[in-house]
């Protein structure tokens, strides 16, 4: 539990690269393929661990009551499977609770959680609808979700 | 308040008043007045109402007005809360302040400080402190201009009250999101005052969730992001995304110091949407293209024909549409179409009372009237103009109703099409 914020293949650290793909937004990101709406196998996206490469911004202050709201929104499940894609597998199976007071263990978790969901970022790597199996790739630090015409 | 924008001013105190549940009766306003003396329950109702305010100043108690200081003075003096306030006053540390609306006369110092000396009655007994103190006692001095150039030389109308809540503008928002000072901004970028109101107008709410499907460079996203929204942006056009080396749309939020409102941006085409449906999306802000500066596009081939068993294409034994550097090909699409198809979201993505707003352009000449695009689910709260010489564009802003409302709707009508023709045939 306490070690939540490591990914494995981290390869670079605190460059503070300006523009970024934060963890995060994998929680966000379905296939684009409308046909695949109709299944539950577009959400999440299959990162291709091998070929994502992730970078450490540190320049994000933590700020525990944002990430709260954050977490609210969040899929969990699919934070547990994106992470193991990406080489986490200590995540705990449930979305983790947190008491109006919180707690020091709170702000370690709160901590973690901050260093994987917004300081990973993914800067080059390859995202597979687990439908259709269609290949998206992350540019630059930008997640590119166009369609081919024959998809879209 | 500024006189400046009045089409957006009373949208503006509108939404934040409504925003913050606040009760406020508008017979006061005037759209010819900087001035409205309104009734609130308390300071806190006040300051909340105006703090974040972009088209107003400041908040004051009010406790006189007059036309010249003898009338001021005696109106103060005639107030019935006047001992009230003074007991309430008389220990704080204070300053006077001089707000002077349509005029530039300059008062000596000896003079200011027996104008000051003449309010002695107030007794206040505290310290006068320049420097963050308890209380700013502020007169503001109407002046009528002589003409448009030359400020008037004595006031017509004088005010007199206790500062309660500067505005958002007044404290320097808009100077901050100067696109001037802006690290990364391109030719589509919207000015800092009115993508403030914007976002004021469509009442983004600190913690809730943003999104703007045609982020361009951010505009409405550093809007959001400074009112303290956690805002997420897409847009087909990549290179805008992208930015030029460190300018880009993060670095403006590092700017900022708001790099924590920041969520991202992806390249997508709103109409192939890949946003999960369950996450909650609370506004939609922006501006979407007019097909001014480049047509309007989305996914797809223009012409399907030639591009029947291209997916079959192979470059080294690997399908040519699944290699990373493969670059999709897009066809025109009409304006009244993208915004059926952006109404058409908010009504299914925004909670009921959750608000879309977004900017449409028009040509002023023509005969026929403006049609503005409605979904039977939203209701249409605003249709702020600003007007330009030949052309206007205009702040729509939509509530979601639900799907009872059954509204009125004209999806599926052509509506604005030509608009792209007749900026360029020069609206003759």
């Amino acid at each position: 539990m306490d070690r939540i914020g490591k990914v494995d293949n981290c390869s670079a650290r605190s460059r503070g690269s300006t523009s970024n793909m934060k963890f995060l937004t994998t929680n966000f990101l379905k296939c684009s393929v409308k046909g695949c709406d109709n299944s539950n196998l577009n959400f999440p996206l299959h990162y291709v661990g091998a070929n994502c490469q992730l970078e450490q911004d540190e320049s994000i202050e933590f700020n525990p009551e944002f990430l709260l709201r954050i977490i609210d929104r969040l899929e969990w499940p699919a934070v547990v499977s994106v992470a193991a894609d990406l080489g986490n597998n200590d995540l705990p199976p449930n979305k983790p609770e947190f008491d109006e007071n919180l707690t020091e263990e709170d702000m370690v978790i709160l901590r973690d959680l901050h260093t994987l969901l917004i300081q990973t970022n993914i800067t080059e790597g390859q995202m597979q609808c687990k439908n259709c199996e269609h290949i998206y790739y992350i540019k630059n630090s930008i997640p590119n979700l166009l369609l081919p015409p024959h998809l879209a | 308040m500024v006189q400046v924008h009045l089409n957006f001013r009373l949208a503006e105190l509108e939404s934040l008043a409504d925003l913050h549940g606040i009760d406020v009766d508008f017979s006061g306003y005037s759209v010819d007045s900087p001035f409205m003396v309104v009734t609130l329950k308390n300071d806190k109702d006040a300051s909340d109402w105006i703090k974040r305010s972009v088209l107003t100043r400041a908040i004051y108690e009010y406790w006189g007005e007059g036309t010249d200081y003898e009338s001021l003075h005696k109106s103060i003096q005639s107030l019935p809360e006047l001992e009230a306030y003074k007991s309430a006053n008389d220990q704080k540390s204070f300053k006077f302040e001089f707000e002077k609306y349509g005029g530039n006369a300059r008062q000596d110092t000896s003079a200011r400080v027996s104008t000051i000396e003449s309010f002695k009655y107030l007794d206040l007994k505290g310290p006068i402190r320049m420097k963050n103190p308890d209380e700013v006692f502020t007169v503001i001095e109407e002046y009528k201009a002589i003409s448009d150039n030359v400020g008037g030389e004595c006031p017509v109308k004088l005010y007199f009250g206790r500062q309660v809540q500067l505005s958002d503008r007044a404290t320097g928002a808009v100077e901050k999101y100067d696109l001037k000072k802006r690290p990364y901004k391109g030719t589509t970028s919207f000015e800092a005052e009115l993508s403030l109101a914007s976002a004021n107008i469509a009442q983004v709410k600190p913690g809730s969730i943003m999104y703007d499907p045609f982020v361009g460079t951010g505009s409405f996203l550093v809007a959001g992001g400074h009112y303290g929204a956690l805002v997420l942006g897409s847009d087909i056009d990549g290179r805008m995304i992208r930015g030029k080396g460190q300018q880009t749309i993060g670095a403006n939020f590092k700017h900022y110091k708001e790099a924590i409102q920041y969520l991202d941006v992806v390249t997508m085409d709103f109409t192939h949407n890949a946003i999960r449906d369950t996450l909650a999306i609370d506004t939609i802000l922006c501006d979407p293209p007019y097909g001014i500066r480049e047509s309007i596009k989305v996914l797809g081939a223009k012409d399907p024909e030639k591009f029947i068993g291209k997916e079959d294409v192979e470059i080294n034994g690997q399908k040519a549409y699944l290699l990373r550097d493969y670059i999709p090909t897009k066809k025109p699409y009409s304006l009244d179409s993208l915004l059926d198809d952006l109404l058409d979201y908010a009504s299914r993505r925004l909670p009921v009372n959750g608000r879309l707003a977004f900017w449409m352009p028009t040509a002023n000449d023509e005969n026929i009237a403006t049609i503005i695009p409605l979904n039977s689910k939203l209701e249409l709260k605003y249709n702020c103009v600003q007007d330009f010489n030949k052309w206007s564009r205009r702040l729509l802003v939509y509530i979601n109703r639900g799907p009872d409302f059954n509204g009125p709707s004209n999806s599926g009508l052509d509506r604005t099409s030509n608009f792209r023709d007749r900026y360029f045939s020069g609206f003759n």
